[in-house]
């Protein structure tokens, strides 16, 4: 039940997760961020199994953190991209597999272009100029192919959202009230409202 | 038995890195921080058969766990007010009318105790244990979001095994007061109010329409003792008597206990608030 999406832009990317924590048929908190940054540039959003997807996501938080100390160079989207969905992989073959589903979105220093991914609970990674996971990609990603062009700015992209976040509030028979919206570009990572 | 079969397992779970071996039973100071580990059945797949076992749509269901519960715990400006009920069922079975569902951890944490009353009693414990280790590690009180933290830990390894528990840990620590919801599957959030327990949404219902963060003491008070006992009518597994906490900058107070048949009859008498 739970919503997110994301969209890369020239410069930047920005990603949109639901706020809503659900425990059987209460919602426990509208405001709950289903994200964690990577590091200054990268963004990573998570919905799944609770317990799982914050217990996951702080692993490889740590990890790609661990990672830049030891090597003192800061993880590429890409490579932090490649490294989860491998830590993904190997848990689906392990007695106990982590069942998460997750978008990394972040702005490449080096390459100066934003980068967007989508991976889910069963390994599998594609690069995507938009994204979507959960019951909330059933009414997002025709928006989205409607709407999205290669070369969308910033301003665009956030019209772009809310014609999204509209769209779920109209039609997904779930109340979601709340979202959080964050914004990747070479000055870092920003929560943004619209 | 268990600890028999288990000795001749050639492999390990790898869940339980850093676990105390079941075999030994010293008491090394180091193993005193170690997480508490159990044995595991030594069948194939333990964690089906262990849901099996204690899920109650199973057709193998033989543990029967106490649930049935209302529980809830909300902020306003004087601190966190904590209320609960007091029945225990088993089935249809009203096993206890006199349970005491607020685990006082120390003297500035409470936990709430809905869903398996032996594993909400038994982590609870173990958690005011390692709160009392990391005060006399650390030379000061552990904060609330650590020790939510130290209990959704400890559970993780054991999710999906059939733990049943759903808790609100809340106190008062440098960062002020603070409210925690952490239950078996892992998940662990901060929030304002919340209500945990078969009879949750009826609380809920009245909670959230009259919930406001600047209530008077004795409002806050009239508040949570309302709200439980509207879900102990409304709801089979709830019941017995409302217990209601509050915690204080200078920790937790116990307020009252108010039997819900008294309260039935206090309540009666009094006008319904005016909607406009």
């Amino acid at each position: 039940m739970e919503c997110l999406f994301g969209l890369v832009g020239k410069d930047f990317a920005i990603t949109v997760s639901d706020a809503t924590s659900i425990q059987s048929i209460v919602v426990m908190k509208h405001t709950e961020d289903k994200s964690r940054n990577l590091n200054k540039h990268i963004i990573m959003l998570y919905a799944g199994e609770p317990g799982d997807t914050v217990n996951f996501a702080e692993y490889i938080q740590r990890n790609v953190r661990f990672y830049e100390i030891k090597n003192g160079i800061e993880l590429s989207p890409q490579a932090a991209a490649k490294f989860t969905r491998r830590q993904v992989a190997e848990s689906l073959r392990s007695r106990q597999p982590y069942s998460v589903n997750l978008l990394i979105a972040g702005y490449d220093v080096k390459t100066e272009a934003s980068q967007l991914y989508w991976i889910d609970y069963l390994g599998s990674l594609i690069e995507i100029p938009f994204a979507a996971h959960g019951y909330g990609a059933y009414y997002v990603t025709s928006v989205l192919d409607r709407y999205y062009y290669p070369q969308i700015s910033l301003d665009e992209a956030k019209v772009l959202i809310k014609k999204c976040i509209d769209e779920l509030k109209t039609r997904f028979f779930i109340n979601l009230s709340n979202f959080k919206i964050k914004v990747s570009n070479k000055d870092g990572i920003q929560e943004i409202v619209l | 038995m268990d600890a028999y079969v288990n000795a001749f397992r050639t492999t390990v779970p790898t869940w339980f890195d850093g676990g105390i071996p079941s075999s030994s039973f010293g008491l090394e100071a180091a193993k005193e921080f170690a997480m508490p580990a159990f044995d595991i059945p030594g069948c194939h797949n333990p964690m089906e058969f262990l849901r099996s076992i204690t899920d109650e749509t199973s057709k193998d269901y033989r543990i029967k766990i106490q649930h049935g519960t209302t529980t809830l715990a909300f902020k306003f400006k004087g601190g966190v007010m904590v209320a609960v009920d007091s029945r225990a069922t088993a089935g249809g079975y009203i096993a206890s009318q006199t349970v005491k569902k607020i685990i006082e951890i120390n003297p500035y944490l409470l936990g709430t105790m809905a869903g398996g009353a032996a594993d909400c009693s038994y982590w609870e414990r173990e958690l005011g244990r390692r709160c009392r280790l990391y005060q006399l590690k650390n030379k000061e009180l552990i904060s609330v979001a650590a020790a939510s933290k130290l209990l959704a830990n400890m559970v993780y390894p054991y999710k999906r095994m059939g733990i049943s528990m759903g808790t609100m840990v809340t106190g008062w620590d440098k960062t002020g007061p603070n409210l925690f919801y952490v239950d078996a599957d892992g998940t662990r959030i901060k929030g304002e109010i919340f209500s945990v327990g078969s009879g949750s949404t009826f609380a809920y219902g009245v909670l959230d329409s009259t919930h406001d963060y600047e209530l008077e003491e004795n409002d806050a008070i009239d508040l949570a003792r309302r709200s439980i006992y509207h879900a102990t009518y409304r709801d089979a597994g709830s019941g017995g008597s409302v217990s209601v906490y509050h915690v204080k900058e200078n920790g937790w107070q116990f307020i009252s206990t108010h039997d819900v048949y008294d309260l039935h009859y206090e309540y009666q008498d009094q006008p319904k608030p005016r909607l406009i």
